[in-house]
């Protein structure tokens, strides 16, 4: 029992593997950019650095550069500039042997329409030298059921898990993840969570964009948030939100709030003042407050708007977000 | 490169031709026009050309006036007789009307001393129905033939329209699949994003194009048995020259038209564009090319010109092996200028292709 398991555990050995003389970092980029033919600019001096065995989430409204971003580390799309380093190689001189250790999940992919699971995968894994035993990689995104069901039949969030299954089963080192689970059920969203988990336990790195800031949170070591195609903030999920210097959020709406903007940034920076108010911000029709002692700072703020005349019409407090981060950092909200 | 590399990129190449099979049975399209569409041409073409008893003519006694009418009742009579000749009386406006569309191919008037005719000699059987109305009449009124002619009657398999058509259908079905089936798939693998997929595992390129050669050769004795048996039974069309020198010909056609399939999708991201390229190509081929009738038909000095296009080489090539019994070295050469679009094709497809 105990040698069946081991010999259908996946990434094992690549993950040995890894762990010898690998580098310490996996991605490290400087200064990409990419200019579009169109002239768009979609990727402006990003810098980028994802260790060995971390789980990296890159974070940022539509638009922002995610997918332009991973499909130049990917060795897809040729950078307008800068500098890029994969498992301390770089894709002009190494790309076979990068192409062996890295696993790939498109933004969107439609893989071929009558091909089964099964098939499909033996098709990917065909292509590199070693790599995972299809039983064990169908098991692993729990296509079970449907081994032997055509693509075309398959709901959507099946065809995501096919798509990270094609991506593991090379038994990469690396795994880039754009988007992995947009559009799926609470369900499969977990069921692909544990599958990056459990790659990561085997000492493999991963590259993921995402919008849900909750899967951020539980997922990834170090989140970079991005806008306009640069690195506006790095840290840990916990370093980001405490970085926003309280760890509450209270959003306030009044009933009639000042006509003028400068009404109402005055009555903001008021609010800011108050004790346990780190900043006030009006955004998005409220009064967005973060907060470190929620204690204090509650009942001074009802006491100012009191003061002020202003009804108040709803109020509600959250623990502070990646996603309070986000607007935070570029005053826009993450998912549009 | 070491043994195991050898053997997963055999592998390799093995999935990639074992998906294309499974992509292509399982497309209920793409069967029937590899399959299905080239014996339905066949069947309704050598329907509606097969050789028929030769028929009789058709023509109209038209009644002028009532004191006519004796006269016309005789020419009737005389050429009611003949087995050559179907004969009508009718009035002068049904005479017109019948030979304006076609219905009679002459029209007999008596006149005063014999008879008149009116036809039209643009048309092929208004000139047959001239020749042997006049004949019958003729005849029929006393003319005394100089001699009696001996006939022998030939029809010989190798020199009907049938054998001429099935190696047009042969060709024209080559040219189909090879550019329809590859341009297609592959545009609508680039739309969808695949070949980016593939191009970020360690997949070898020259494999992947490979694979589609490879099945476009291995499906092509599945392809061509079906018409060549169908028109051996049904319209007993052989195969003079050997089965070895037709197959290469029909390889060599596969292949270049395969190529042509993989230059024409090099660069489309979608496939609209392909098809709309595919249509320019093939368009002329369809016509000029000699498939249903032959291309000597076309004015001498675009000769050269129909004479180079692919389809036209490889049409020949095939009725050469297939009615002449002609053998390798003398389709050589055309076999040559189909080959030479292939390598050409090759050589820019690879240069070309948009990977991602
Ligand atoms: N092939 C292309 N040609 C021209 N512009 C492009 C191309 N691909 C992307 N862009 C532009 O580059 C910018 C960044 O796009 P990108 O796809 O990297 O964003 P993203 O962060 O992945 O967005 P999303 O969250 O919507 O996936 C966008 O403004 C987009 O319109
Ligand atoms: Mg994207």
């Amino acid at each position: 029992m105990a040698l069946e398991h081991a010999a259908t555990a996946p990434g094992r050995s690549e993950a040995l593997r890894a762990s010898r003389g690998a580098p310490e970092v996996s991605i490290r980029c400087k200064g990409l950019r990419k200019t579009y033919e169109d002239g768009v600019v979609a990727v402006d001096g990003l810098d980028l650095e994802v260790r060995r065995g971390e789980c990296f989430g890159l974070l940022g409204p539509n638009g922002a550069g995610k997918t332009t971003t991973v499909e130049i580390l990917e060795g897809l799309l040729e950078p307008s500039g800068g500098e890029v380093e994969i498992l301390g190689r770089r894709w002009e001189t190494d790309e076979r042997w990068l192409r062996e250790r890295i696993g790939v999940s498109l933004q969107e992919t439609h893989l071929p329409d009558k091909l089964t699971v099964r098939e499909t995968l033996e098709l990917f894994r065909s292509f590199f030298v070693e790599g995972r035993d299809i039983d064990a990689t169908i098991d692993l995104v729990a296509l079970r059921e449907k081994e032997h069901a055509k693509f075309d039949t398959l709901s959507g969030g099946q065809r995501q898990r096919l798509a990270v299954a094609c991506a593991l089963v090379g038994d990469p080192t690396l795994l880039f993840l754009d988007e992995p689970t947009t559009g799926l059920d609470p369900q499969s969203r977990r069921m692909l969570w544990d599958v990056v988990l459990a790659f990561k336990e085997q000492g493999g790195s991963v590259l993921l964009t995402t919008h849900y800031m909750d899967e951020a949170e539980r997922l990834c070591d170090r989140v970079g948030v991005i806008d306009h195609g640069k690195t506006i903030a790095v840290g840990t999920p916990k370093e980001l939100i405490d970085s926003l210097g309280g760890s509450q959020i209270v959003e306030i709406e009044v009933a009639r709030p000042p006509a003028e903007e400068a009404a109402r940034d005055a009555l903001a920076a008021s609010l800011a003042r108050l004790p346990g108010v780190v900043s006030s911000r009006f955004h998005g029709g409220r009064f967005v407050l973060t907060v470190d002692q929620l204690h204090v700072a509650l009942p001074a703020v009802l006491e100012a708007l009191r003061a002020r005349n202003l009804e108040l019409a709803n109020l509600s407090t959250h623990r502070a977000t990646l996603e309070d981060v986000f607007v935070t950092l570029t005053g826009r909200a993450l998912r549009e | 490169m070491s043994d195991v590399e050898r053997r997963a990129r055999m592998r390799a190449i093995v999935q990639l031709a074992l998906a294309r099979f499974r992509i292509f049975y399982r497309e209920p399209g793409s069967m029937f026009w590899t399959f299905g569409f080239p014996l339905v041409l066949s069947i309704v073409l050598g329907i509606a050309f097969r050789d028929r008893d030769p028929e009789p003519v058709v023509v109209a006694v038209e009644v002028a006036a009532e004191d006519a009418r004796a006269r016309a009742e005789h020419a009737r009579e005389i050429l009611a007789r003949s087995d050559d000749v179907k004969v009508k009386v009718m009035s002068p406006e049904e005479a017109s009307a019948a030979l304006r569309t076609g219905k009679v191919s002459l029209v007999v008037t008596p006149s005063t001393d014999g008879y008149a005719y009116r036809w039209d000699p643009t048309r092929p059987e208004s000139r047959l129905a001239r020749s042997v109305t006049d004949d019958v009449l003729q005849r029929g009124e006393g003319r005394q033939d100089a001699y009696e002619p001996t006939s022998s009657i030939v029809t010989e398999p190798g020199s009907r329209y049938i054998d001429f058509l099935v190696p047009g259908l042969v060709g024209l079905g080559l040219m189909s699949t090879g550019l329809w089936g590859i341009g297609f798939a592959l545009a609508e693998m680039r739309t969808k994003k695949l070949i980016k997929r593939l191009v970020a595992t360690p997949m070898r390129r020259s494999d992947f194009l490979l694979s589609f050669l490879l099945v476009r050769a291995l499906l092509l004795p599945v392809e061509l048995a079906p018409l060549l048996a169908f028109a051996w039974l049904v319209f007993d069309v052989g195969v003079r020259g050997s089965f070895l020198t037709l197959g290469i010909t029909a390889l060599v056609g596969a292949l270049t038209f395969a190529v042509m399939g993989l230059f024409f999708a090099c660069r489309a991201d979608n496939p609209h564009v392909v098809s709309g390229l595919i249509n320019i190509v093939s368009f002329p081929m369809y016509l000029c090319s000699g498939v249903f009738f032959s291309s000597s038909r076309f004015p001498d000095a675009v000769q050269p010109i129909i004479g180079l296009l692919p389809l036209t080489a490889l049409n020949d090539a095939l009725r050469a092996t297939m009615i002449d019994g002609a053998g390798l070295a003398d389709v050589a050469g055309k076999l040559g200028v189909c080959a030479t679009w292939g390598i050409v094709c090759f050589v820019l497809a690879i240069r070309l292709f948009k990977w991602r």
